[in-house]
């Protein structure tokens, strides 16, 4: 599969994402504080913290579902910023699964899987389906290809939200509490298939409270609290030597 | 909508309810006082003459029409739900025609007067009606846009548009295109008026419906198209709207169904539709009840047509989902 992609190759060191002195209110009420962020391609990022932390606000300013008011963030080296023309073609390269799916109900997953390839890749029907199987093949539910979105279960639904995003072969996901909305039964085949992904080498950012997930996969856990990174350092630093007194209480609360 | 799975005590075989409801209907067939219709006429054997049959006369007629009324009630209350609606409809629609017959019609004067009835009312009644709909659509779709649209000009275009149409009787801008258009220097007839005039009235309450039909659809279908890199002309064609159209269809046949009947306001400018004909075919033969009644039978099946369509297309997206 040769779809054009429309950001640059990067090599293993340069990072794909990189945030400077970022900034952001939401009105009086600052949201982010001073974020400092390098992510490399290939990395695997998780950002955790407590409920109001502006982890949502921060995985969103990535492909600019949020506007940031100051400092930079440079995706493969473009700058995003209100004023930018190809903002779309930046957003082609930036898989996002949200907490509610948001798939289209009106398409079946099939086609919920081909819309972009075909709508905005130009990649012509045939192949975008050809794709769009094998994709829900790495899911594991390809045999739901011709249902609608809401006649599947949660964990469906969210698996064919990530096979939807990797339909556009994009060279970072972001995954927004891929597993809060579901029941405990079906958080675990969501978990697998973000495990497959991240094995097969994809750069990952995900906010989630699955220590678990966090443990096997992270190459690095980014800590916030109150719209600032407290601390970042990889998962045995991080549950075996945490630094600062919030990220204890904060383990302290999820482990117990 | 839900309908509970638990069965309620029929109110109608309560015999408090019965009671009630036999002495309410007498009530009111009583202070309406039916003796001197056709209701009177029938019991002539019992109650003689009916304009002398005085208090005795009056209660009598009540108490038979209200026995008849709430037999025919406790007698249908048994039937099954579909079985009741059709039987139900069946006695209304007898009814109206009893109430039509009543006026002594002239059949052969209706049927004399009913081809140009629907050659020339009927047929620029649909003509203004369809030309009117299509072109309030476009308009709804552009104004709902433009409402939606972070564009201050088109947001202040589409609001001042809605504010104004939706403000004034449909009646006062109809005149105001008739005749004041020709004082600005444009000539304009009154077929093409009325749908100016229809247009943009219709148009503007459209707006509404799509613009509320529009923001009905939740921002994570936003979001999600937007995060796949998919441009604004693309999400609204391909994403929002299809979603959209199923809510909006409903309020819109509302509207189109209104619209038909509102199109009689171009009788006023001398436009020969339906109501136009309706007042004028029976006026010099004072014969008003039989064209007045013939258009309203038209307008109703018109309606009817048009309601089964709408339900036709609301079942087709219904099972698209
Ligand atoms: N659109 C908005 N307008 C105003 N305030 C907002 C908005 N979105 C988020 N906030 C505020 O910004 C802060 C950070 O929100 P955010 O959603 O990023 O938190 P979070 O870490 O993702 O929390 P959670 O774990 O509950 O999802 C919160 O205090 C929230 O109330
Ligand atoms: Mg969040």
């Amino acid at each position: 599969m040769d779809t054009k992609t429309n950001i640059p190759n990067n090599t293993e060191m340069t990072p794909v994402i990189s945030l400077k002195g970022v900034n952001k209110w939401y009105g009086d009420f600052q949201a982010l504080s001073n974020i400092d962020l390098e992510i490399k391609l290939k990395e695997k990022i998780v950002i955790c913290g407590p409920s109001g932390s502006g982890k949502s606000t921060l995985i969103r300013c990535l492909n600019r579902l949020e506007a940031h008011q100051e400092g930079t963030i440079h995706v493969s080296g473009i700058e995003l910023h209100e004023r930018m023309k190809d903002i779309d073609v930046v957003r082609q390269d930036i898989g996002m699964v949200f907490q509610s799916f948001n798939l289209f109900p009106h398409l079946t997953v099939l086609e919920n899987c081909m819309a972009g390839p075909n709508w905005v890749r130009g990649v012509d029907k045939s192949k975008a389906k050809e794709r769009a199987i094998l994709m829900l093949e790495q899911v594991k539910i390809p045999e739901q290809a011709d249902k609608y979105p809401d006649q599947l279960s949660g964990g469906q639904q969210q698996r064919v939200a990530i096979a939807r995003s990797l339909c556009m072969q994009p060279k970072v996901m972001l995954f927004d509490e891929p597993t809060s909305a579901l029941d405990p039964e079906m958080v675990s085949e969501v978990l697998e298939t973000m495990i497959e992904l991240a094995k097969s080498g994809m750069t990952m950012i995900c906010v989630t409270h699955e220590m678990g997930f966090a443990r096997q996969v992270a190459d690095r856990i980014v800590f916030m609290a109150e719209g600032e990174i407290v601390e970042q350092s990889s998962p045995e630093e991080f549950f075996n030597n945490p630094q600062h007194e919030r990220t204890k209480v904060f383990l302290d609360q999820i482990l117990e | 909508m839900f309908v509970d799975t638990v069965i309620e005590d029929k109110a109608l075989h309560k015999p408090v309810f019965l009671i009630g409801l036999s002495l309410t209907v007498l009530a009111i067939f009583f202070a309406l006082n039916f003796t001197n219709t056709l209701f009177g006429e029938f019991l002539r054997p019992v109650i003689g003459d009916p304009t002398e049959s005085g208090f005795f006369g009056r209660f009598a007629v009540s108490l038979v029409l209200t026995i008849i009324f709430v037999v025919n009630l406790f007698v249908i209350s048994f039937f099954k739900l579909k079985v009741q609606v059709a039987i139900v409809w069946v006695e209304l629609f007898l009814l109206f025609l009893a109430f039509a017959y009543s006026f002594d019609l002239k059949m052969s004067f209706i049927q004399s007067r009913i081809p140009l009835m629907i050659s020339r009312g009927l047929f620029t009644t649909i003509y203004i009606s369809a030309i009117s709909i299509v072109i309030a659509t476009v308009i709804a779709i552009i104004g709902a846009i433009a409402k939606l649209s972070n564009n201050g000009f088109a947001y202040a275009i589409s609001s001042f548009y809605t504010s104004l149409f939706r403000g004034l009787p449909l009646l006062l801008q109809l005149f105001l295109i008739y005749k004041g258009l020709p004082q600005l220097g444009f000539m304009v007839d009154a077929v093409p008026a009325a749908i100016t005039a229809l247009s943009l009235c219709y148009g503007a309450y459209m707006t509404e419906i799509f613009r509320a039909g529009i923001q009905s659809i939740p921002r994570g279908q936003w979001e999600a198209s937007r995060a796949l890199g998919f441009k604004f002309n693309l999400i609204l064609r391909k994403i929002i709207l299809p979603q959209a159209i199923p809510i909006i269809i409903p309020p819109t046949g509302n509207q189109f169904i209104a619209m038909l009947k509102d199109s009689s306001l171009a009788s006023v400018l001398g436009v020969w539709e339906l109501m136009y004909l309706a007042r004028t075919l029976g006026q010099r033969d004072f014969r008003h009840m039989e064209m007045l009644l013939t258009a309203a039978m038209i307008y109703w099946a018109l309606t009817i047509v048009l309601e089964v369509i709408q339900a036709r297309i609301e079942e087709k997206y219904k099972q698209k989902s």
